[in-house]
């Protein structure tokens, strides 16, 4: 019951939210507040009852359309669950974040919800079809919030992402069907059920064309290179809000499927196409990094960053191994949090100076000094500081992957000294330096904004000292999956 | 108590946040609490010294009292982190904490009315915590996790004025050039890893001491490891960030750039030692990278006019003779030189500090005469010339004393007759550095006067250190356990003191006595001296092969990325909009819209929204049976289901 609650308690906020009057401006907001802090709360109470070896949990089964095998069941494993736990902070956070916007908050926030309940689905549906229905549901909030209370150009980027992300998930949807029909044939029943599907062995030859076709819906997301064109661009239109989700959630969904379906499904077309994969991986980091350094916009910086450390998640994935998927899991949570903290920095930056250009800002430090040195706090947990969370996952990745693809991951390596470069480059530019009376005379961080980053200033320094308190919720699940890939 | 070690560095760690959240309440700043956690943490480490001695007692050879704890679990595995109290991490405890001590003491007069007081005295705390957390790792991972942190406030504080463009390229500079050494050392790290599945130093001993690795992947690790060491203490080739990290104040030059952090390459090396005597090839390497970045620097030296680049790039040359030691198999010879050099390197900075408190100069040919003014920056500044230049009895003697008897009986005589030039050049800089500062008549105007006790106290403390230091040789040895140098060799021991006189008078004859007329000397030497000036061309050389390079395919890549990759998408959208008109199935007018995004976006949002409602579901649905269709032949392809 209580992933249902998680799931549809936003549904039925974002229904109220609708619903209230729109004069009420404190009434809804408020409301939209309170909704997304019970999957909070639901999430963090989860945190004390899960068993970490007891693979899937909180599991709820209810007969859908018996006839074609489909069924409602949810539920949450150590590779799952930490993604619930994020998409849960990070969405309370954005609610937060977003209190000023406009105009018609109140849509915004109704969205806002809704995108929570897509979200928290897809990390939650052990069901095909109902994992199609919330991987779906999450596209069409995300493109109104970026078409509507986007940037000059958020027509251009909503439709960009819109058809983007569909092409990728339509192609993805012919996969699933795929593997229902084969699957009905080796059961005997047809089913979309995950995990009934996960012990059929598939022929080889047909796991390689599943695994593309699926490969298509989940690289989009990540975005692996060469789709990752539609990112920079959804992010710099994108409300600030927006943004935190958008890097901070609905890129994990790429690589939560490769981890919830692709691996474990087929493993054989996984370990076959795990060379190219890693490949990618590299090509996205340094890539990413490199492309990172050279933008004026610091909101485009920040996107390509993402690009970057995406990176480090697929080739953990590809490497297969238990430190190396402990790594990938480890950084989709703790970009998670620093990427989200860098786009709510920005963002703040965008509120007062009214521009994102780096070329503009200067000597924030003197100007704004408690907004400088939480932006100097991020981008050193950015740039992979050891002591921070981005450390414990770059190295897990780097030390996971090193024994099977030694190369590529001294290759991959380099991404260390380029994302130094430009996040200090940055810094030099933004925060250092002599400050401008213009921008002197701006305000330092509110109250209400430190909320929203003091609790990942506090994860990702406490994750970096102790990356047991994640390591210990997923690792269990991926020794077992690691097995399955046939990893080390 | 050895077990209770690992609270030295978690009290600096406290004062950091302490100091970092709440210094600006204090009346002082905050810099109180940091003394008094630097403080408690010295006479802890004194505590921890005395009771490894005690416990020491009746172990054969090394002794290693080592605590580890289970850190993180990672699929069969769990990584412990841990410490470790042997005689090396003993010293250094001490070694760090005390002159972390004297900075802090001296910084309240320095850095007086310094708009960022607090600041700069949080950010030492957590240096101070680091490099006490380095020293006692037991570990890799935690070593490497310490020596990052360092590298952070290294930035800031190199930073600490940034408004200053040079200071804030500096720590630029500084993170940057040593990253490029810490990836070597990470992949160095993981190799070992990978061989043995630890990153302990015990167990890595062990499989070491098993002979279980490749000899040429202990070389490897080794050389990695290796370009770690030479990032952080600024060897050559990557030499080139110590003398530009001199825009940071000058007591965080003594502290961080000459006695603590960049020796933590040369700890490194000693630390792992164990690697470096299964890889023949490694040492030498260690040993050649030693003696040239001494040699080099001290040259660069002999030119330089600003008195803290003069000892900055003297630390480089110090450090070059602690890596030629390790390298010829003298490991406690180049420990030796490091405790000292520490103390005399650290004296130097801080008296070079006083001189720009009182002058707010640090050009020598601008300074001149203040002997007369500073009686007790001149004498303690003399004694660490002394020491630095391996005067007997100061410390520097015996400690490079030790290190060119190594390199004497090492079957490298390249590198002990480049160790006795180095002695000289090193005299020679030193005794005209001292001249151009203390003697002669002011070239500039200012009204010189002592520094106050907070910063002459420290001074004389570390002076007498560096006066006696050297004769705890004896005492370093038996403690550690490790074997000293067999041959004593008198005939070594002259040939150092007389370079080390020779530089002097030089040095005076040049300087003092003007029996030279140096512009035909520098006319004479052309070439050569402007290569030294020039600092060997290193950073343009840099300049031209690295950083433009670099910058040049970062702004090609953005290029590209705009160009061809996001291009090709907005192609495709553009020729299948072609397509559906021409087949005049399918209005899209919503991908057109997206091709034309720039027009899009100035259409007003509501009606926008309304437009691409029912564009949506349209593109929505030609993009679905579309791609049923290709997903039914696919599986037709595959054999029908």
């Amino acid at each position: 019951m209580l992933l249902t609650l998680a799931i549809f308690i936003p549904l039925v906020g974002a229904a109220a939210v609708a619903l209230w009057p729109r004069q009420d401006e404190r009434g809804f907001k408020v409301a939209a507040l309170i909704t997304t802090a019970i999957p909070l709360a639901i999430s963090i109470w989860m945190a004390t009852a899960f068993r970490p070896g007891a693979g899937m949990q909180f599991v709820e089964r209810a007969a859908w359309v018996p006839s074609l095998g489909i069924n409602y069941i949810l539920g949450v494993d150590g590779i799952s669950f930490p993604m619930v736990f994020l998409t849960a902070l990070l969405t309370f956070l954005a609610c937060l974040a977003s209190w000023h916007i406009s105009p018609r908050p109140k849509d915004y926030f109704a969205l806002l919800l809704l995108l929570e309940t897509g979200m928290m689905g897809v990390f939650c549906a052990l069901d095909y079809v109902l994992f199609y229905v919330f991987w779906e549901l999450v596209l069409v909030p995300m493109y109104f919030l970026i078409g509507i209370w986007g940037g000059p150009r958020r027509e251009y980027a909503a439709i960009k992402f819109f058809i983007y992300t569909l092409l990728g998930s339509v192609v993805m949807l012919v996969g699933i069907l795929a593997m229902y029909f084969a699957g009905a044939q080796a059961l005997g029943h047809p089913t979309f059920d995950m995990m009934a599907l996960q012990q059929v062995k598939f022929p080889f030859r047909f796991q390689l064309w599943v695994f593309a076709a699926l490969y298509l819906g989940f690289a989009v997301k990540v975005p692996v290179f060469p789709f990752h064109t539609w990112l920079p661009d959804a992010h710099v239109e994108a409300p600030t809000a927006v943004s935190v989700l958008l890097a901070g959630i609905l890129l994990k969904m790429g690589t939560y499927g490769f981890m919830r379906v692709s691996l474990p499904t087929f493993p054989e077309a996984a370990s076959y196409f795990a060379y190219a994969i890693a490949v990618l991986g590299v090509i996205n980091m340094i890539y990413g990094a490199f492309v990172a350094m050279w933008q004026a916009d610091l909101k485009k910086l920040v996107a390509y960053s993402s690009v970057s450390h995406m990176g480090y998640v697929m080739l953990g994935l590809a490497a297969g191994t238990p430190m190396a998927l402990s790594g990938a899991i480890f950084q989709m949570f703790s970009h998670g949090m620093i990427t989200g903290m860098l786009f709510l920095l920005v963002g703040m930056i965008y509120d007062r100076a009214h521009t994102r250009e780096i070329a503009k800002l200067s000597g924030l430090y003197t100007a704004l000094p408690a907004y400088g040195i939480i932006l100097a706090f991020a981008s050193f947990a950015s740039l992979g500081l050891p002591g921070l969370s981005g450390f414990v996952a770059e190295l897990l990745v780097l030390l996971g992957s090193f024994p099977v693809y030694r190369t590529l991951v001294i290759i991959g390596a380099a991404t260390i000294v380029i994302t130094a470069g430009y996040m200090l480059w940055m810094m030099q530019r933004v925060l250092m330096g002599k400050s401008r009376p213009e921008l002197e005379a701006l305000p330092d961080v509110t109250g209400r904004e430190l909320a929203t980053v003091i609790p990942l200033i506090v994860l990702i320094a406490v994750l970096g000292v102790f990356p047991r308190l994640l390591l210990d919720f997923t690792n269990p699940a991926l020794i077992q999956l690691a097995a399955r890939v046939g990893g080390m | 108590m050895l077990a209770y070690a690992f609270i030295i560095p978690l009290i600096p760690l406290a004062s950091f946040l302490g100091i970092g959240f709440f210094g600006r309440r204090f009346r002082d700043g905050g810099s109180l609490l940091g003394i008094a956690a630097v403080g408690i943490s010295f006479l802890l480490a004194l505590a921890v010294l005395f009771s490894f001695m005690g416990a020491r007692a009746g172990v054969e050879g090394e002794a290693v009292f080592d605590f580890s704890y289970p850190w993180t679990p990672v699929g069969e595995l769990t990584i412990p982190l841990g410490f470790q109290v042997d005689a090396l991490t003993a010293l250094m405890l001490v070694m760090v904490s005390l002159v972390s001590l004297m900075v802090h003491i001296y910084s309240v007069g320095y850095m007086h009315g310094d708009a960022r007081y607090t600041r700069f005295y949080a950010t030492l705390s957590l240096f101070t915590a680091a490099m006490l957390a380095l020293v006692l790792a037991d570990n890799f991972l935690l070593l490497f996790i310490s020596w990052e942190i360092m590298g952070l406030c290294s930035y800031l504080l190199i930073g600490h004025w940034y408004e200053k463009p040079t200071a804030s390229a500096a720590a630029m500079k500084a993170f940057m050039t040593t990253r490029v050494g810490d990836v070597g050392l990470l992949i160095g790290i993981m190799t070992l890893f990978a061989a043995t599945g630890t990153f302990s130093f015990g167990p890595l001993r062990e499989a070491l001491g098993a002979g279980h690795l490749a000899p040429g992947l202990v070389t490897a690790a080794a050389l990695l490891v290796f370009m770690g060491a030479v990032g952080k203490s600024a060897q050559v080739p990557l030499h080139v960030w110590l003398p530009d990290a001199m825009e940071g104040p000058t007591p965080v030059s003594a502290l961080i750039h000459a006695a603590t952090m960049v020796a933590a390459g040369v700890y490194l090396v000693a630390r792992s030692y164990v690697l470096f005597e299964h890889a023949p090839l490694a040492l030498n390497v260690v040993a050649y990278v030693g003696t040239i970045t001494a040699f080099l620097a001290a040259t660069i030296a002999t030119v330089t006019t600003d008195i803290k680049r003069v000892l900055a790039y003297s630390t480089i040359s110090q450090l070059g003779y602690m890596m030629m030691a390790l390298g010829v198999g003298a490991p406690a010879a180049a420990v030796f030189h490091l405790i000292t050099h520490a103390f005399f390197k650290a004296l130097l900075f801080l008296g070079s500090g006083s001189i720009i408190h009182a002058t707010e100069c640090q050009e020598m040919h601008q300074l001149g005469g203040l002997y007369r003014h500073m009686p007790v920056t001149a004498w303690t500044f003399f004694a660490g010339t002394a020491a630095l230049a391996g005067i007997p009895p100061f410390a520097g003697f015996f400690s490079k004393d030790e290190i060119l008897l190594g390199a004497y009986h090492s079957h490298l005589p390249g590198v002990f007759w480049a160790g006795v030039g180095t002695a000289f050049l090193t005299a020679y800089y030193m005794t005209r550095a001292c001249i151009l500062t203390f003697f002669g008549k002011p070239r500039s105007h200012y009204h010189a006067h002592e520094s106050p006790p907070v910063m002459t106290g420290p001074l004389v403390v570390l002076a007498t250190l560096a006066t006696v230091a050297g004769l705890g040789g004896n005492f370093f040895v038996k403690l550690s356990g490790m074997e000293a140098h067999e041959h004593a060799a008198p005939g070594v021991m002259a040939l150092a003191l007389g370079a080390g006189l020779t530089g002097i008078a030089v040095g005076v004859a040049i300087y003092g006595l003007g029996l030279v007329d140096r512009r035909r000397a520098i006319a004479a030497l052309g070439p050569i001296y402007r290569l030294l000036k020039e600092k060997w061309y290193f950073d343009r050389i840099y300049y031209v092969t690295l950083v433009k390079p670099a910058l040049a395919l970062s702004s090609l890549l953005a290029r590209f990325d705009l160009g061809v990759i996001d291009g090709i998408v907005n192609g495709v959208g553009w020729g299948s909009v072609q397509l559906a008109r021409a087949s005049a199935t399918f209005d899209l007018a919503v991908i057109d819209g997206a091709v034309n995004g720039v027009a899009a976006g100035t259409v007003a949002a509501g009606r926008a929204v309304r437009a691409t409602q029912t564009g949506l579901v349209r593109s929505y649905v030609l993009v679905f049976v579309l791609s049923l269709v290709a997903g039914l032949f696919t599986l037709y392809l595959m054999g029908g289901f």
